[in-house]
C-alpha cells in the first residue's frame, strides 16, 4: 500500500517509529491536494499554514514520546462542522464567508486527540443531496471515475479519502450521507446511534436525524476515530450519556454465534442486479466467518423514503430560518424593506434543492396539512422503529446493500429528483429509527465500488465495527485504490 | 393524481418561508414540489390508527442544566459575520410595527 | 368605566412573566437587565449555525410553583415545540415554546370585585418559552437596530379564560397574578423593566348574544394603567363600530399611550400560520412525583389565604390583613412576631405603624429592617405585661432601630425605664400634687374631667413617663373621691 492510501493504524505506527514525520506526512497530503483537488473539487477550504503548524507541534510531541492517540494524523472534515476562525460554508453561498467563533464538539475532540485538520471538504448544500451536485462550490468527482458522482452529501470527504488527499475524514448522515458516498467511493463509513456524537457546532439539516461519523479506509480506522468523536456533551441536549467502549480493542473477537438478519425488503425492485450479486456473495463471507444468516421482515421499511421526505424537510424548514441576512450569512444588496431583505437574501443565498425542501417542509407543517403529512410521517416513523426493535429480538445485525446502484454519472439524475431520493432507500430507515449503521466495501461492478450496509441495535457500534473488521480480514475490497495518479 | 400545491398555495408557502416568489419559475417549482409530495402520499398506505407519533428516535428524557452563567461573550467576535453591525446593534431596514 | 348599555364585554389575558433566573432558558448567558446591547447574547441566543439549546432546570421549578399556587394540573411530561415566524428580534426564525404539552394546565385565581364580592377566574394554561430581543427604532434613520440581550430570557406565559367582564376585572386579575408571581419568587414583578407584560384579548357582544364577539388582541401592555386604558378604548371602539352598523375583523393591535388609542399592527397584516411542531433539539421533560412533592413542601401560604386567616382568625380589619399579607416577607415577619407575642392586633399595629413608617422613610424593605421580629416581639410583650409604658416603648423602638441596643429588655433595664406600678411610690406623689393644686382638685371633683389629664401629665412628668397611666388614673380618682 502506498503511503497516501495507508490506513490510520498503519500511519500511526509509522509516526510512532519515526519512519515518517507528521510534517512530511502532512506535506505529502497537501501536495496531493494541490495536484488533485483542481480535478476532484473535494476540498472547499485548505488551511495549509494551520496544518503544518499543527504537524510541527505533533512532531515535537512524537519526539518526546508524548501526544494523543491521533497525534500527527492528517484528516479532513466535512464543511458542515464549525471550526473556530475557519471558513465554514455547509456547501452554500449563504455561508460562503462565514467564520464561526466556536468549534463543533467532535472536531475539537479530534484535534484534542492530536489529529491534524488539512481542510474542509465539499458537500451538498446544507447536506441536502445524494450526489454532491447541489454544492454552491461545484460538483465533486468520484476518484474511481471522474465522470461520476462520489455520492452525497458527504461526497467531498469520501472523494478526499478515496483519492488519498487525507488519511480519513468526517461526515454527517441524515438519510445516508455518510454510508452512500462511502459505498460509492469504496470506503468504510459509520453513522453511529443518534446521540452518540455531539451535534454541537454541526450545522443542522434535520435535527432528529442528523448524526456525525467517521469515513475511513477500514473498520479499524472507523473504530479509532469513533472512540475520539463520541461522548456525552452537555451542549447537545439529545446527546447520550453512555459509556464509550474501547471499540478498537474488541475488533478481533470472532463472529461465531453472531446472528445476522437478511431483510427481504432490502432487495426491492430498484436494486441493480449486479449490486445484488455482490451483496449476496458478501453474505457467504459472513457465513464462512461463523455467523448465521436469518431471514427477517421489516414490513414498514418501504415507507421510509416517504416518511423521510416529510420529516427532514419539515425540520429543515425551521432550521434554515435563521439564515435571514441579519447576524451572519449572505445579505442582498440595498434591501428596500424587511421583506425584501429576507426574501432576496434567502433567494440568492440558497440553491434550488434547499429552497424546494424548505417549501415542502413548510407545506407539511402548515395548517390543514399537518395531520396528513407531518403527524402521519411521525407515526410511520414509529412503525419503522418498531419493526427494528422486533427484529433485534432475534438478530444481532441486519445486512443488505447500502445503495441500489454504484456511482451514477454527474448530471444523470439532476432532472429526476425522485430517482435521486431513492438512492437513500436502504439507508434512511436507520436514521428514522436512530440506529447505528455502517457501509463497507463489498465488491465492485464494472470497476466501481459497491457497499454493504450493516445495521446494528442501539449503541451496538462495537458489533458493527467488529463484523466490518472481520469481513475486511477475509477480503481485500477495502484495499483497492482508484487509479488517479498524475 | 391532482397536484397538492397550486400557484396560490405556493405563493402562501413562499411568504411563510420568506423565499422569493418568482413568476417565471412557478411551473418548474410547482412540478418539483408536487413530485416530492406524490412520493410522500404513499404514507396513506400505512396503518397508523393507534400509533403515537415518534419525534425523537431514542425516546429518552431531557437532562436539565444548572442555572448558572457559563457563556463568555465577546461581542466583537460574535458580531464579526454580521453584514450590518454598528454601536452594538444589528441593523435591518426600518421595521414598522 | 361603565360598559355601554346593552353590551357585555369578554376579556382574556395572556400574561408574559420573565422568570427570575441567573441565566437564560436555553443558554448560559446572563439575564441581567440594562447591560450594553448584545453583550448578553451568546451564540445560542444569536441562533448561530450549529448551536443547540440546553434547558435551564430552574424554570421548571418556578413553573411548578406557579401551577401549585393556582391549583392547576402539572404535566408530568411536558415538551417544547417550535413556533415559526420571521421577525428581526427572533434570531432563529422560530420561538421555542410549549404548545401541546404545557407545564401547567388549568387552575384558577380569585379576584376581588369593587362591590366587595369575589369572583373565580379560570386559567387555561401556563407554559414556558423564550423571550425575543428588542427592536430599537431611533438610532439610525430608515433602519431598526436589534438588541438580543433579552432573547432567550425565560418566560412563563399565563393564559386566562375570557371570563373577565370589565377593565376593572382585568386589572384586578392582573394584580392578583402579579402578587402571586412575586410572592412565589417566580418573577421580580418589575413592570418598569418589562418583567411582566400583558396581551389582552377583548371582544364585545350584545347582552343577549350567546356567542363571543370578534376579538382584538392588544399586544405588549406593560403597566396596569395601560392595560386599563387600552381595554377601555377598545371597548368603546368596538361598540361604536358595531353601533355604526359596521363589522369588526379579528386583528392584533398596539396601544399608543400618548393618543390613548389602539391601532392595528402593520406587521401582523399577513395571515400567520405558526406551523408548530415538536422541537427536535430537546427531549421531553419528565418530572417525578418526588420532585413535585419537594416543591409542594416548600410552598408558602398564599397571599389570599393569608389575608383570610388574618381577617378571621386574628380579627384584623380586612385592610390591615391585606396590607400585611400582600408582601411575603412582611407577612412572614408578622407571623414570626405574633408567634411570640400572641397578640395579633397589637403586633399588627406596631408593624403597620412604627415599623412600616420607618422602613418607608428609609426606603428599606422588610428584609432589610434593622429591627428583627424577635426584638419587636420582646418590646411588644413588655408593653403587654405593663413592664413599660407605650410612650417609653416608642423610645425603645427608636433605640432598636438606630442600633443603640440589640434588646428591648436590656435597654429598659439599663436606663431604668420600667413602668412604676408600685402604689406606695405613686400615692405620696399624687397626694402632694393634689395639695399643690387645690383649685384644680376641687374642679375635678366638681366634674371637670378634663383636669384628669392635667394631673396624669404631672405624674408622668415626675416619673419621667414610667408610671402606668391607667393605674395613675385610678389612684387620682380614688383620692379625689375621698376629698
Amino acid at each position: 500500500m502506498t503511503r497516501p492510501f495507508s490506513s490510520l493504524s498503519q500511519l500511526q505506527s509509522q509516526l510512532k517509529d519515526r519512519s515518517i514525520s507528521a510534517t512530511e506526512l502532512t506535506q505529502l497530503y497537501l501536495d496531493r491536494i494541490e495536484q488533485l483537488n483542481p480535478i476532484l473539487n473535494c476540498y472547499i477550504t485548505v488551511d495549509e499554514e494551520h496544518a503544518l503548524e499543527r504537524a510541527r507541534a505533533a512532531d515535537q510531541q512524537l519526539a518526546r514520546g508524548s501526544g494523543g492517540p491521533l497525534t500527527g494524523l492528517p484528516i479532513s472534515q466535512k464543511d458542515i462542522f464549525c471550526i473556530k476562525d475557519t471558513t465554514t460554508t455547509a456547501g452554500s453561498k449563504m455561508l460562503a464567508n462565514f467564520r464561526p467563533p466556536y468549534s463543533a464538539t467532535c472536531s475539537t475532540k479530534l484535534e484534542q486527540a492530536g489529529a491534524i485538520t488539512l481542510g474542509k471538504t465539499n458537500m451538498d448544500e446544507f447536506a441536502m443531496g445524494s450526489s454532491n451536485e447541489t454544492s454552491f462550490f461545484g460538483p465533486v468527482k468520484n476518484p474511481w471515475d471522474l465522470l461520476r458522482i462520489p455520492g452525497g452529501s458527504s461526497g467531498g470527504s469520501a472523494a478526499a479519502v478515496a483519492a488519498g488527499l487525507c488519511a480519513a475524514s468526517t461526515g454527517t448522515d441524515t438519510g445516508g450521507s455518510i454510508r452512500q458516498p462511502a459505498a460509492m467511493c469504496g470506503l468504510t463509513g459509520l453513522k453511529p446511534t443518534y446521540g452518540r456524537i455531539s451535534r454541537w457546532g454541526m450545522i443542522a439539516f434535520a435535527s432528529s436525524l442528523d448524526q456525525a461519523g467517521p469515513m475511513t479506509r477500514t473498520a479499524q480506522d472507523a473504530a479509532l476515530l469513533l472512540e475520539h468523536m463520541a461522548g456525552y456533551d452537555p451542549r447537545d441536549a439529545t446527546s447520550l450519556d453512555e459509556p464509550i467502549p474501547k471499540y478498537s480493542q474488541e475488533l478481533s473477537q470472532p463472529l461465531s454465534g453472531l446472528k445476522i438478519g437478511v431483510c427481504r425488503q432490502f432487495f426491492s425492485e430498484g436494486l441493480d442486479n449486479a449490486v445484488e450479486t455482490v451483496i449476496r456473495e458478501a453474505f457467504k463471507i459472513f457465513e464462512q466467518l461463523g455467523a448465521t444468516l436469518v431471514d427477517i421482515e421489516l414490513p414498514n421499511t418501504p415507507l421510509s423514503v416517504s416518511a423521510y421526505y416529510v420529516i427532514a424537510p419539515a425540520e429543515c424548514s425551521a432550521n434554515l430560518s435563521r439564515y435571514d441576512g441579519v447576524r451572519f450569512g449572505h445579505r442582498c444588496s440595498d434591501p428596500k424593506d424587511l421583506q425584501d431583505l429576507y426574501q432576496r437574501s434567502r433567494g440568492e443565498g440558497f440553491g434550488n434543492e434547499v429552497k424546494k425542501r424548505i417549501l415542502v417542509g413548510t407545506f407539511a407543517l402548515s395548517a390543514g396539512y399537518y395531520d396528513a403529512f407531518y403527524r402521519r410521517a411521525q407515526q410511520v416513523r414509529r412503525l419503522i422503529k418498531n419493526d427494528f426493535v422486533e427484529a433485534f429480538d432475534h438478530v444481532d445485525l441486519i445486512i443488505g446493500p447500502t445503495a441500489p446502484t454504484p456511482a451514477f454519472k454527474i448530471g444523470e439524475k439532476v432532472d429526476n429528483p425522485v430517482d435521486m431520493y431513492l438512492q437513500d432507500i436502504f439507508t434512511i430507515s436507520a436514521n428514522l429509527a436512530g440506529l447505528p449503521a455502517m457501509s463497507i466495501p463489498a465488491g465492485q461492478v464494472e470497476g466501481l465500488p459497491v457497499g454493504l450496509q450493516l445495521i446494528g441495535n442501539y449503541l451496538q457500534e462495537g458489533t458493527l465495527l467488529r463484523a466490518g473488521h472481520q469481513f475486511q480480514q477475509a477480503t481485500d475490497w477495502h484495499q483497492l485504490t482508484p487509479d488517479i495518479e498524475l | 393524481m391532482t397536484d397538492l400545491v397550486n400557484e396560490t398555495l405556493l405563493k402562501d408557502l413562499t411568504t411563510l418561508a420568506q423565499l422569493p416568489f418568482e413568476p417565471e419559475q412557478v411551473s418548474s417549482t410547482l412540478s418539483a414540489i408536487n413530485e416530492v409530495l406524490e412520493l410522500v402520499t404513499q404514507l396513506e398506505n400505512a396503518e397508523t390508527a393507534e400509533i403515537a407519533p415518534l419525534a425523537h428516535p431514542l425516546e429518552r428524557q431531557q437532562v436539565l442544566r444548572e442555572d448558572a452563567v457559563t457563556e463568555n461573550i465577546d461581542r466583537s467576535q460574535l458580531s464579526r459575520n454580521a453584514p450590518s453591525f454598528e454601536d452594538g446593534l444589528y441593523f435591518v431596514p426600518k421595521v414598522i410595527e | 368605566m361603565t360598559i355601554p348599555a346593552g353590551w357585555q364585554v369578554d376579556i382574556g389575558l395572556e400574561i408574559h412573566a420573565q422568570l427570575k433566573t441567573t441565566s437564560k432558558i436555553f443558554s448560559g448567558a446572563s439575564t441581567q437587565f440594562g447591560q450594553l446591547p448584545n453583550s448578553q447574547a451568546s451564540v445560542i441566543d444569536l441562533g448561530m449555525p450549529g448551536v443547540l439549546p440546553a434547558v435551564n432546570g430552574v424554570v421548571f421549578e418556578k413553573a411548578v410553583r406557579f401551577g401549585l399556587g393556582v391549583g392547576g394540573r402539572i404535566n408530568r411530561e411536558s415538551r417544547f415545540d417550535r413556533k415559526n415566524y420571521f421577525y428581526p428580534d427572533l434570531p432563529k426564525g422560530y420561538q421555542i415554546t410549549q404548545m401541546d404539552q404545557p407545564i401547567v394546565v388549568g387552575g384558577s385565581v380569585t379576584i376581588d370585585l369593587p362591590d366587595g364580592s369575589t369572583k373565580l377566574i379560570a386559567l387555561t394554561r401556563a407554559h414556558l418559552e423564550e423571550d425575543a430581543g428588542k427592536s430599537i427604532h431611533d438610532r439610525k434613520p430608515n433602519y431598526t437596530g436589534i438588541d438580543l440581550n433579552r432573547a432567550g430570557t425565560p418566560l412563563l406565559e399565563i393564559v386566562s379564560e375570557p371570563q373577565l367582564k370589565s377593565p376593572e376585572e382585568a386589572v384586578s386579575y392582573a394584580r392578583v397574578i402579579h402578587q402571586l408571581l412575586t410572592y412565589l419568587e417566580i418573577c421580580d414583578g418589575n413592570m418598569a423593566e418589562g418583567s411582566l407584560r400583558f396581551d389582552a384579548n377583548v371582544s364585545v357582544r350584545r347582552i343577549n348574544d350567546e356567542a363571543l364577539g370578534v376579538r382584538s388582541e392588544i399586544k405588549n401592555l406593560n403597566s396596569f394603567r395601560f392595560l386599563d386604558q387600552a381595554i377601555n378604548f377598545e371597548i368603546s371602539r368596538q361598540v361604536e363600530t358595531l353601533n355604526a352598523g359596521e363589522t369588526l375583523s379579528q386583528d392584533t393591535r398596539l396601544f399608543d399611550p400618548d393618543q390613548l388609542e389602539t391601532r392595528p399592527m402593520r406587521s401582523k397584516e399577513t395571515a400567520t400560520d405558526y406551523r408548530y411542531f415538536p422541537e427536535p433539539d430537546l427531549l421531553p421533560v419528565v418530572l417525578s412525583e418526588r420532585y413535585i412533592d419537594e416543591i409542594k413542601k416548600e410552598m408558602p401560604e398564599l397571599p389570599q389565604v393569608r389575608t383570610q386567616r388574618y381577617h378571621s382568625a386574628f380579627a384584623l380589619p380586612l385592610a390591615d390583613a391585606q396590607l400585611l399579607a400582600q408582601d411575603r416577607r412582611l407577612a412572614d415577619f408578622f407571623d414570626e412576631t405574633v408567634a411570640k407575642t400572641q397578640t395579633p392586633k397589637t403586633t399588627a399595629n406596631w408593624i403597620k405603624g412604627d415599623l412600616l413608617a420607618r422602613l418607608n422613610e428609609a426606603s428599606l424593605t422588610i428584609a432589610e429592617s434593622p429591627v428583627t421580629s424577635e426584638q419587636l416581639a420582646e418590646l411588644i410583650t413588655m408593653v403587654d405585661q405593663d413592664t413599660i409604658s407605650g410612650k417609653i416603648a416608642k423610645d425603645v423602638f427608636g433605640a432598636l432601630w438606630e442600633g443603640r441596643t440589640t434588646s428591648a429588655s436590656a435597654y429598659v433595664h439599663e436606663h431604668q425605664l420600667e413602668q412604676v406600678s408600685d402604689q406606695s411610690a405613686l400615692e405620696p406623689l399624687i397626694a402632694s400634687l393634689l395639695k399643690e393644686h387645690p383649685k384644680q382638685a376641687d374642679d375635678l371633683k366638681a366634674g371637670k374631667d378634663k383636669l384628669m389629664g392635667f394631673f396624669v401629665g404631672k405624674v408622668m412628668q415626675a416619673t419621667q413617663g414610667k408610671a402606668n397611666p391607667k393605674q395613675v388614673n385610678d389612684l387620682i380618682r380614688g383620692k379625689i373621691d375621698q376629698r
